[in-house]
């Protein structure tokens, strides 16, 4: 019993290893990639990595929402809008002022060792042990649960939250459409707003 | 708790918030700076999530989930606004465009 203990905490060790290293290589691709196109594949790498960290957190539901959600829906809509830019997109590295580059670096390496050395400190202490769960904690169903009782309220909150965003979206991109129409013809354009997304782009400056 | 403490995921969670941060500060294509904000959310979802571990309470969990909602609701209009300016023919780059009327 406690070999099979120490076989599976290796296991999870592994895992946790080849997840971290993933997440972080990952992580700096995005920042460090010129082309934004390999830069959001990164990050779909990054966002993958994390679900697997979800996972040995024991957080399904949640594992699963950000490979389905995220990896999937709003990573597709990043690379659309990508390829729509096409080669106005690219970012290359040159002409930056480099005193700030410079005290933006020095500031987050002060971010990160600050807060490392908060969690040292704190990691002897109060994070030493963990609660014991049992194995519906993070399920689908425990989420769900506390979805529409104790948390029904952010819950109604987060779909208001997304159908503002999604009118803003189609306001953002009909109001361009409309400006750039009433520029090239003279009037307003009468197409619905769905359709804006369709058209072809202008040819790349 | 097998494998590592939850300290060890809190600091990979801050590893990966100050590549958000630098990704933020440095790059200046408007496209980069968007996805470094996801890894700084993203890097705040471990650090939740690691917690709803640590106390046994999947509240935090909840809240993971509601920063995800966030997050795609804020792709949404930064993807908008991107596209916007590229449609009136206006620099993607984050230190040029320092005036919200276009």
């Amino acid at each position: 019993m406690i070999l099979a203990d120490q076989a599976g905490n290796i296991i999870v060790w592994v895992v946790w290893l080849a997840a971290a290293v993933a997440l972080l290589g990952s992580g700096f691709a995005v920042v460090a990639f010129s082309n934004p196109f390999y830069s959001a594949l990164a990050l779909i790498v990054n966002l993958a990595s994390l679900a697997v960290l979800y996972l040995l957190l024991s957080a399904e539901f949640v594992a699963a929402a950000q490979v389905l959600v995220y990896a999937g829906a709003v990573m597709v809509m990043f690379l659309f809008v990508i390829a729509y830019l096409g080669g106005r997109a690219d970012a290359p590295w040159a002409g930056g002022k480099s005193l700030a580059r410079t005290a933006a670096i020095i500031a987050s390496a002060a971010i990160l060792v600050e807060v490392v050395v908060v969690i040292s400190k704190a990691s002897r202490g109060t994070l030493s042990t963990s609660a014991e769960i049992t194995s519906s904690f993070g399920s689908p169903t425990a989420i769900g649960q506390l979805f529409l009782s104790d948390y029904l309220i952010a819950f109604e909150v987060t779909s208001i939250i997304l159908l503002i965003g999604a009118v803003g979206g189609v306001i953002l991109g009909s109001g361009a459409r409309r400006q750039a129409g009433a520029q090239d013809e003279g009037q307003e354009t009468t197409e619905p707003a769905s359709m804006t997304l369709a058209q072809p782009p202008h040819e790349a400056a | 708790m097998l494998g590592p403490s939850v300290a060890a995921y809190l600091v990979l969670s801050t590893v990966l918030f100050v590549t958000g941060i630098a990704g933020v500060l440095v790059r200046r294509s408007p496209l980069i700076v968007l996805l470094a904000l996801e890894l700084m959310l993203n890097a705040g979802n471990l650090a939740l999530i690691a917690f709803a571990r640590h106390s046994g309470n999947a509240a935090g969990q909840i809240f993971a989930l509601a920063v995800m909602v966030v997050a795609a609701a804020e792709v949404v209009v930064g993807l908008g606004l991107i596209v916007a300016m590229s449609r009136r023919k206006m620099e993607l780059d984050v230190d040029k465009l320092s005036q919200l009327k276009g």
